[in-house]
């Protein structure tokens, strides 16, 4: 059988649940046995490649690129994982939301406590412009599987990854299933 | 007082009726229109041409054809007038002396008034409902009398269950049933409650009969207290219903001084008080257990059944609760016997209904029609169809907890099983027509919305799932709806109605599966592409599922 | 009082008369997920996650406020009794903002456990976040409307046990709030005793005690049912 091609993307999410995933230390090597990681902050592609078979998606939809990048991945993926709460849930990443829009935020985040110049952010094209309400993961596109936590532990992202590789569809229950 | 009383007064009121009665409606539609200002220029007119002898001119109950009001009738020679305007009032008093006016004629023939069989209504457009003299002339109170004086209570209970009277609130439970239950029960205290509280949207049957003939309904509960033992009544009524509370407060008082209410009912060992409690217009408090906590003076909220009121009620009391219109139709009933009410209507579902016709119809307006009457007959003949030629597409029954049944359906006769079957309800009466113009998915929104925002917010399905529903219709009706989302309401549509804890959750998905099962392309065409729809569908994994 | 001999899930047990289903199947050692039920303290039927199935009947029924009879046939598991209790929890999530991770009650929630323990592994409808307030006005307790399910339980143990009625409901449908006096905030409150009975009752983050931050706060059940045990068995310390 070909090596799995694996991808990681970090949306809007603290680092977290990659930190997590690197807790998996020597499993790592294991992993690395038989797949590949062909996208993500750990390897340095800019494109995201056709015919991934595992991407693993940490953070919220925040922001017009990612919604972009979202929808391309999908494209390209056979299994889409919500990877931790924030893409479960949106979590901390949606915790904005109720103020109902970006420019609340912008406006706490850059013009009041700047007290030289304020000024909103403004680069189109290089600044993506925030979504007013951050998005979980599926409420932008289908996913297939859900793996949450805040960050999920390293045992549960291995317990996940190992039905996974095995061809099984992947069945947290119990403890493994906890948000927070 | 007794029946020789009783009758002296009824001689009386027949003796003193004037050679002419001009009635008008101030029921709450014609009063909408100026119908007030209309009665007092015609007392205006009548007194300038001095007719005070010969003329009564009459403020009466709600005279049906309410899309025409203000209505007035004169008799003889019996001639109805639509669209009265104060200033018509000295040339329509001046018909009495020959003379002609240019107001516009209704058709007292017309299949509207003709196909009507009044019960309920029998006394409504006739009568002055804020004189106790007045009903009793039109034989009111007579069966209070009878009953007291020659029934037993379980007779009475029997006469109802014969004359298979189901009730009117929404449900169709029979009637004669829950009074035994009550009946049988060996409380020392029990209730008896008027659930008036009708909130659905356009309905307005119950404040009709409310406001034009008030104590046809205090008569119905009490034979139904003497029935079942009760000593003290409640009317739940609506504060949106400020006439009708007044004309009960009224008939309440006028009955009392009668000795019709109060100790020693007709001068029998039987006493019954009644009482009006007002409630703050919230759709959830008609539910009959809600409706109790509001009456104790708790937070309006339904608990679960059983217990059921007719066991435990009102303070923890046997207590039976009727809807008005069903109330109405027992003095009817213990007057003229269970055979002749069990005559009208078909096998499963016997006497009348009050319906309130509305929508894109000609003629709307409250209507009563014998049950097994097809719809057809309903909104085509007696409601004239859709005004300028247009086709009717629904007709929609039970409110937000009824559905909408297709034109191709119209022969269906309006009784409780036939509209069950349809995906629909009797409900308490409202019947409102649609035509082609009429967008179902957003006639299902608007009824999704009203029941998210009546929602008592007691139990998670109702409470959280009609804010779903909802957001899905608003979604649909935006075209960003997919077909996942499509489902998701279909998922939610299931959840709710088995999971809900009273009847208000129970039927909030009735609007969307009728239209879903009847007008299903009308939701498939709004749908929107996935925005993300892969050129080929994602492989799974080798050996995944 | 009369024994009753009912089945659950296949086994049969006995109970005595009065008796709800769902107190019978704890006895038995039968767990039916429950939110709004709290021992000490009576039933509403609110929460719908302890709905069963009763053989003859297509109505499902709350096992908390449903009696059990002679011969009754229950089950409590079936696959679309699991669905609906999936979907109750999906939505009382959707319905407020519950960010376990920088929660006080994480590790220690019921409505956390129960979507661990019932295979909720996301929720399938659109989040509704809404704007909600925390009140901090309290000397001693903290209430954070975010995290509340609207359970009641607090304003059953403040009204039955305490007896202080402070807490109540306000609104209807999505907009309901759990309130202190007339609206209040809950320091303002002259009836509140100050107990803590509420915080305890509260089977998720709503309520907390001032202080405690992510995962500190565990809620002590076992008071509750002390007192409550006590006042019914007239255990009273002299
Ligand atoms: C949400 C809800 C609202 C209701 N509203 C009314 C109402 O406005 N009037 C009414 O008579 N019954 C209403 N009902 C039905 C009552 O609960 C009860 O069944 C009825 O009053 C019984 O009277 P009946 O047997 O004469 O129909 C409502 C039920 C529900 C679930
Ligand atoms: S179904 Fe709706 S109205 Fe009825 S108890 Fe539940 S929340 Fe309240
Ligand atoms: S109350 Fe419970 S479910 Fe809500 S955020 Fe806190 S831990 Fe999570
Ligand atoms: S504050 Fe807590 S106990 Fe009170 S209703 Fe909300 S979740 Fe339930
Ligand atoms: S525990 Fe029974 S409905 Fe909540």
């Amino acid at each position: 059988m070909d090596r799995l091609k694996i991808a990681t993307v970090w949306l809007g999410g603290c680092s977290g649940c990659h930190m997590s995933l690197l807790d998996l230390d020597e499993w790592l090597f294991e992993l690395a046995k038989v797949a590949d990681v062909v996208y993500g902050p750990l390897v340095d592609t800019k494109e995201y490649p056709a015919a991934v078979d595992v991407c693993l998606v940490e953070g919220a939809v925040a922001n017009t690129e990612h919604v972009e990048l979202m929808h391309q991945i999908r494209q390209r993926t056979r299994v889409l994982v919500a990877f931790g709460d924030c893409a479960v849930t949106g979590n901390v990443t949606a915790l904005r939301n109720p103020l109902g829009s970006a420019a609340p935020v912008l406006e706490r985040a850059y013009l009041d406590p700047a007290n030289l110049r304020p000024a909103l952010p403004h680069e189109p094209g290089v600044v993506p412009p925030l979504l007013d309400r951050v998005l979980p993961l599926q409420e932008a596109v289908p996913v297939d599987f859900f793996l949450p936590g805040c960050p999920p532990p390293a045992d549960r992202i291995k317990a996940f990854l190992q039905e996974l590789l095995a061809g099984k569809a992947p069945h947290l229950t119990g403890a493994n299933l906890r948000f927070g | 007082m007794v029946l020789a009383e009783l009758i002296a007064i009824k001689e009386r009121e027949l003796a003193a009726r004037k050679p002419v009665v001009i009635t008008c409606c101030l029921a709450a539609g014609c009063l909408s229109s100026a119908g007030q200002a209309v009665k007092e220029a015609l007392d205006q007119a009548v007194k300038t041409a001095s007719l005070d002898a010969e003329v009564e001119v009459r403020g009466v109950g709600c005279m049906r054809l309410c899309c025409e009001g203000p209505l007035v009738f004169i008799d003889p020679p019996g001639t109805l007038y639509q669209q009265v305007k104060p200033e018509d009032a000295a040339s329509l008093v001046g018909t009495v002396r020959g003379g002609t006016t240019h107001v516009a004629r209704g058709e007292p023939n017309h299949p509207f008034f003709a196909r009507q069989m009044s019960i309920v209504l029998e006394n409504s457009g006739f009568m002055d409902p804020e004189r106790i003299e007045a009903y009793i002339a039109r034989d009111g109170y007579l069966a209070v009398r009878n009953v007291l004086r020659e029934m037993t209570p379980a007779e009475v209970v029997s006469e109802i269950t014969r004359s298979g009277l189901r009730g009117r609130g929404g449900a169709g439970y029979p009637t004669g049933l829950k009074w035994s239950t009550v009946a049988k029960t060996s409380s020392a205290k029990k209730y008896v409650i008027c659930n008036a509280d009708e909130g659905d949207p356009g309905a307005f049957m119950d404040r009709s009969v409310l406001e034009s003939d008030p104590h046809r309904v205090l008569e119905g509960m009490i034979i139904a207290a003497y029935a079942v033992g009760a000593d003290q009544g409640y009317i739940y009524v609506r504060a949106e219903y400020p006439l009708a509370i007044s004309r009960l407060q009224t008939a309440i008082r006028q009955a009392k001084q009668l000795g019709l209410l109060g100790s020693g009912v007709f001068e029998s060992p039987f006493n019954f008080n009644l009482d009006i409690r007002i409630g703050a217009g919230a759709f959830v408090c008609g539910e009959e257990t809600a409706l109790m906590a509001s009456v104790e003076g708790r937070r309006g909220q339904p608990r679960p059944r059983p217990p059921f009121p007719a066991e435990s009620g009102l303070f923890g009391q046997p207590t039976l609760i009727n809807n008005v219109e069903t109330f109405a139709c027992v003095p009817p009933i213990l007057r003229r016997g269970a055979e002749w009410f069990a005559a009208i209507g078909t096998e499963r579902s016997k006497g009348t209904k009050v319906f309130a016709l509305a929508g894109k119809v000609k003629h709307t307006g409250l209507i009563e029609v014998p049950m097994g009457m097809t719809l057809r007959e309903i909104v085509q003949d007696m409601g004239g169809g859709v005004p300028d030629g247009g086709q009717i597409k629904a007709v929609q029954t039970g409110g937000p907890s009824g559905g909408c049944i297709p034109a191709a359906h119209l022969d269906t006769p309006v009784d409780y099983e036939s509209l069950g079957r349809l995906g629909s309800i009797m409900g308490s009466g409202g019947m409102i027509v649609m035509d082609q113009q009429d967008n179902m998915v957003d006639v299902a929104r608007f009824f999704m919305e009203f029941c998210k925002d009546e929602s008592c917010g007691k139990c998670v399905p109702c409470r959280a799932g009609t804010v779903q529903m909802h957001a899905l219709l608003c979604r649909l009706l935006a075209r960003q709806a997919t077909a996942r989302d499509l489902a998701k309401l279909e998922e939610l549509c299931d959840l709710v109605r088995n999971t809900s804890l009273c009847g208000l959750g129970i039927t909030a998905p009735n609007p969307v599966l009728s239209t879903l099962r009847f007008f299903r392309q009308e939701y498939l065409d709004l749908l929107a592409p996935e925005p993300w729809k892969p050129a080929t569908p994602p492989a799974p994994l080798p050996g995944l599922g | 009082m009369a024994a009753k001999v009912f089945t659950i899930d296949g086994q049969e047990i006995s109970a005595t008369e009065g008796q709800s289903v769902l107190e019978a199947a704890h006895e038995a050692g039968i767990r039916i997920p429950t939110l709004c039920h709290l021992e000490g303290v009576m039933d509403v039927g609110a929460c719908r996650l302890c709905l069963v199935e009763i053989a003859g009947s297509n109505k499902l029924v709350p096992a908390c406020t449903t009696q059990v009879a002679d011969g009754m046939v229950v089950a409590t598991t079936s696959e679309r009794l699991q669905r609906y209790r999936r979907l109750l929890l999906e939505l009382l999530f959707a319905e407020r903002n519950h960010v376990c991770a920088v929660c006080v009650s994480n590790g220690h929630c019921e409505l956390q456990s129960l979507a661990m323990h019932l295979g909720m592994d996301h929720v399938s409808f659109p989040y509704t976040f809404p704007k909600l307030e925390v009140d901090l006005t309290h000397r001693l307790f903290g209430m954070d409307h975010n995290r509340c399910v609207l359970c009641g339980r607090c304003v059953r143990v403040c009204w039955y046990v305490e007896g202080a009625a402070t807490k109540n409901f306000s609104g209807r449908g999505a907009s309901s709030r759990i309130i202190s006096d007339l609206n209040q905030p809950w320091g303002e409150s002259r009836t509140c005793t100050a107990c803590g009975k509420c915080v305890h009752a509260c089977p998720t983050g709503a309520l907390f005690e001032k202080g405690t931050t992510v995962g500190e706060m565990q809620k002590d059940r076992g008071k509750l049912e002390y007192i409550v045990t006590a006042r019914e068995k007239k255990q009273w310390i002299v």
